[in-house]
Protein backbone atom coordinates (compact mmCIF):
# COMPACT_ATOMS: atom_id res chain seq x y z
CA UNK A 1 0.00 0.00 0.00
CA UNK A 2 1.60 3.66 -0.84
CA UNK A 3 1.74 6.80 0.85
CA UNK A 4 3.73 7.90 3.99
CA UNK A 5 3.90 7.73 6.97
CA UNK A 6 2.53 10.62 9.45
CA UNK A 7 4.38 11.09 12.49
CA UNK A 8 4.05 13.72 15.53
CA UNK A 9 6.51 16.11 13.45
CA UNK A 10 4.59 16.12 10.46
CA UNK A 11 1.65 17.39 12.39
CA UNK A 12 3.42 20.08 14.41
CA UNK A 13 4.83 21.08 10.79
CA UNK A 14 1.40 20.84 9.04
CA UNK A 15 -0.21 22.87 11.83
CA UNK A 16 2.65 25.80 11.97
CA UNK A 17 2.05 26.25 8.15
CA UNK A 18 -1.55 26.20 8.05
CA UNK A 19 -2.12 27.99 11.12
CA UNK A 20 0.96 30.45 11.97
CA UNK A 21 2.19 29.96 15.09
CA UNK A 22 5.43 28.92 16.71
CA UNK A 23 6.79 25.54 16.02
CA UNK A 24 6.98 25.58 19.40
CA UNK A 25 3.30 25.78 20.27
CA UNK A 26 2.52 23.59 17.16
CA UNK A 27 4.53 20.55 18.58
CA UNK A 28 3.13 21.49 22.30
CA UNK A 29 -0.49 21.80 20.76
CA UNK A 30 -0.44 18.43 18.86
CA UNK A 31 1.36 16.79 22.22
CA UNK A 32 -1.52 17.88 24.38
CA UNK A 33 -3.87 17.10 21.97
CA UNK A 34 -2.64 13.38 22.08
CA UNK A 35 -2.50 13.43 25.48
CA UNK A 36 -6.05 15.08 26.79
CA UNK A 37 -7.69 12.07 24.56
CA UNK A 38 -5.45 9.86 26.40
CA UNK A 39 -6.78 11.21 29.79
CA UNK A 40 -9.99 11.35 28.72
CA UNK A 41 -9.79 7.76 27.73
CA UNK A 42 -8.10 6.33 31.11
CA UNK A 43 -10.80 7.98 32.89
CA UNK A 44 -13.30 5.92 30.90
CA UNK A 45 -14.77 8.56 29.16
CA UNK A 46 -16.06 8.15 24.84
CA UNK A 47 -14.02 11.03 22.88
CA UNK A 48 -15.65 12.11 20.60
CA UNK A 49 -14.04 13.93 17.54
CA UNK A 50 -16.78 14.68 14.63
CA UNK A 51 -15.90 14.29 11.50
CA UNK A 52 -12.99 12.11 12.75
CA UNK A 53 -14.13 9.02 14.65
CA UNK A 54 -15.05 7.80 18.13
CA UNK A 55 -12.85 6.14 20.76
CA UNK A 56 -14.38 4.15 23.36
CA UNK A 57 -12.96 2.42 26.37
CA UNK A 58 -14.35 -1.85 26.54
CA UNK A 59 -13.77 -4.22 29.09
CA UNK A 60 -12.73 -7.74 28.04
CA UNK A 61 -13.64 -10.08 30.62
CA UNK A 62 -10.82 -13.26 31.26
CA UNK A 63 -10.77 -15.92 29.22
CA UNK A 64 -8.46 -18.96 28.11
CA UNK A 65 -6.35 -18.55 25.46
CA UNK A 66 -3.75 -20.17 23.66
CA UNK A 67 0.10 -19.38 23.48
CA UNK A 68 0.07 -19.13 19.43
CA UNK A 69 3.60 -19.96 19.63
CA UNK A 70 3.69 -23.09 21.58
CA UNK A 71 -0.14 -24.01 21.68
CA UNK A 72 -0.47 -24.36 25.05
CA UNK A 73 -3.39 -22.99 27.29
CA UNK A 74 -2.75 -19.51 28.76
CA UNK A 75 -5.36 -17.67 30.83
CA UNK A 76 -5.80 -13.82 29.72
CA UNK A 77 -6.58 -11.75 32.26
CA UNK A 78 -9.74 -8.86 32.45
CA UNK A 79 -8.83 -5.90 30.40
CA UNK A 80 -9.43 -2.74 29.39
CA UNK A 81 -8.81 -2.08 25.08
CA UNK A 82 -10.00 1.10 23.24
CA UNK A 83 -12.14 0.55 20.35
CA UNK A 84 -11.97 3.31 17.73
CA UNK A 85 -14.72 4.03 15.27
CA UNK A 86 -13.92 5.88 12.16
CA UNK A 87 -16.88 8.84 11.21
CA UNK A 88 -18.55 8.01 8.06
CA UNK A 89 -17.32 11.29 6.48
CA UNK A 90 -13.66 9.25 7.40
CA UNK A 91 -14.98 5.78 6.02
CA UNK A 92 -16.47 6.88 2.70
CA UNK A 93 -13.58 9.34 1.97
CA UNK A 94 -11.01 6.24 2.76
CA UNK A 95 -12.91 3.71 0.55
CA UNK A 96 -13.60 6.32 -2.08
CA UNK A 97 -10.24 7.02 -2.72
CA UNK A 98 -8.92 3.41 -2.58
CA UNK A 99 -11.97 2.47 -5.13
CA UNK A 100 -10.56 5.15 -7.46
CA UNK A 101 -7.15 3.97 -7.19
CA UNK A 102 -7.79 0.45 -7.91
CA UNK A 103 -6.73 -0.69 -4.37
CA UNK A 104 -9.29 -3.23 -4.10
CA UNK B 1 -15.35 14.54 25.55
CA UNK B 2 -16.16 15.85 22.44
CA UNK B 3 -14.05 18.48 20.49
CA UNK B 4 -15.23 21.46 22.05
CA UNK B 5 -14.87 20.40 25.17
CA UNK B 6 -10.86 19.23 24.18
CA UNK B 7 -10.45 22.62 22.55
CA UNK B 8 -11.97 24.61 25.87
CA UNK B 9 -9.02 22.77 27.82
CA UNK B 10 -6.37 23.15 24.92
CA UNK B 11 -7.37 27.34 25.27
CA UNK B 12 -7.23 27.42 29.05
CA UNK B 13 -3.84 25.57 29.11
CA UNK B 14 -2.58 27.99 26.18
CA UNK B 15 -3.97 31.63 27.42
CA UNK B 16 -1.62 33.52 24.83
CA UNK B 17 -3.56 31.76 22.02
CA UNK B 18 -7.24 32.65 21.08
CA UNK B 19 -9.66 30.44 20.76
CA UNK B 20 -10.03 30.60 17.33
CA UNK B 21 -6.40 29.42 16.61
CA UNK B 22 -6.45 26.22 18.57
CA UNK B 23 -9.97 25.18 16.75
CA UNK B 24 -7.88 25.86 13.53
CA UNK B 25 -4.62 23.79 15.04
CA UNK B 26 -7.44 20.49 16.01
CA UNK B 27 -8.89 20.52 12.44
CA UNK B 28 -5.82 20.81 10.93
CA UNK B 29 -4.76 17.72 13.26
CA UNK B 30 -7.71 15.71 12.37
CA UNK B 31 -7.46 16.99 8.71
CA UNK B 32 -4.39 15.80 8.06
CA UNK B 33 -4.38 12.17 10.08
CA UNK B 34 -7.55 12.11 7.47
CA UNK B 35 -5.99 12.95 4.26
CA UNK B 36 -2.65 10.54 5.11
CA UNK B 37 -5.31 7.66 5.57
CA UNK B 38 -6.62 9.09 2.25
CA UNK B 39 -3.72 8.54 0.20
CA UNK B 40 -3.26 5.18 1.42
CA UNK B 41 -0.40 6.02 4.19
CA UNK B 42 -0.66 5.37 7.81
CA UNK B 43 -0.86 7.92 11.06
CA UNK B 44 2.20 6.69 13.80
CA UNK B 45 1.66 8.58 17.35
CA UNK B 46 4.21 6.65 19.42
CA UNK B 47 2.56 6.29 23.16
CA UNK B 48 -0.98 7.06 21.22
CA UNK B 49 -1.38 4.63 18.82
CA UNK B 50 -0.97 3.55 14.92
CA UNK B 51 -3.79 4.50 12.04
CA UNK B 52 -3.80 2.45 9.21
CA UNK B 53 -6.20 1.32 6.37
CA UNK B 54 -7.05 -1.95 6.11
CA UNK B 55 -8.99 -3.90 2.91
CA UNK B 56 -12.15 -5.62 3.61
CA UNK B 57 -12.21 -8.66 0.91
CA UNK B 58 -15.52 -8.73 -0.74
CA UNK B 59 -18.49 -11.10 1.01
CA UNK B 60 -21.80 -12.37 0.52
CA UNK B 61 -24.15 -10.16 3.50
CA UNK B 62 -27.46 -10.70 4.18
CA UNK B 63 -30.22 -8.39 4.48
CA UNK B 64 -30.88 -8.56 8.02
CA UNK B 65 -35.30 -7.78 7.60
CA UNK B 66 -35.71 -10.11 4.87
CA UNK B 67 -32.63 -12.57 5.13
CA UNK B 68 -31.96 -12.10 1.49
CA UNK B 69 -28.22 -12.58 0.58
CA UNK B 70 -26.69 -9.41 -1.40
CA UNK B 71 -23.27 -8.87 -2.10
CA UNK B 72 -21.06 -6.78 -0.13
CA UNK B 73 -18.16 -5.24 -2.57
CA UNK B 74 -14.42 -5.13 -1.16
CA UNK B 75 -13.86 -2.10 0.92
CA UNK B 76 -11.04 -0.38 2.73
CA UNK B 77 -11.71 0.54 6.32
CA UNK B 78 -9.52 3.04 8.78
CA UNK B 79 -8.30 0.96 11.46
CA UNK B 80 -6.89 2.47 15.37
CA UNK B 81 -4.23 0.13 16.71
CA UNK B 82 -3.65 1.71 20.39
CA UNK B 83 0.04 1.77 21.45
CA UNK B 84 1.75 -0.18 23.70
CA UNK B 85 2.33 3.16 26.82
CA UNK B 86 -1.29 3.77 25.91
CA UNK B 87 -2.10 0.06 26.65
CA UNK B 88 -0.51 0.10 29.95
CA UNK B 89 -2.05 3.24 31.02
CA UNK B 90 -5.51 1.61 30.87
CA UNK B 91 -4.40 -1.24 32.83
CA UNK B 92 -2.45 -0.48 35.60
CA UNK B 93 -3.47 -2.86 38.41
CA UNK B 94 -3.08 -5.78 35.92
CA UNK B 95 0.43 -6.93 33.96
CA UNK B 96 -1.75 -7.81 30.99
CA UNK B 97 -0.89 -4.68 28.98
Amino acid sequence: MKGETLTRADLAEGVHTEVGLTRQDCAGLVERTLELVCEALEQGEIVKLSGFGVFQVRAKRARMGRNPKTGEPAAIDPRRVISFRASQVMKAKVDRAQAQAGRH
Amino acid sequence: MIKSELIAKLAIENPHLTQKDIERVVGVILDRMTAALVTGGRVELRGFGAFSVRARPARAGRNPRTGESVDVRAKAVPFFKSGKELRARLNLDGDSA
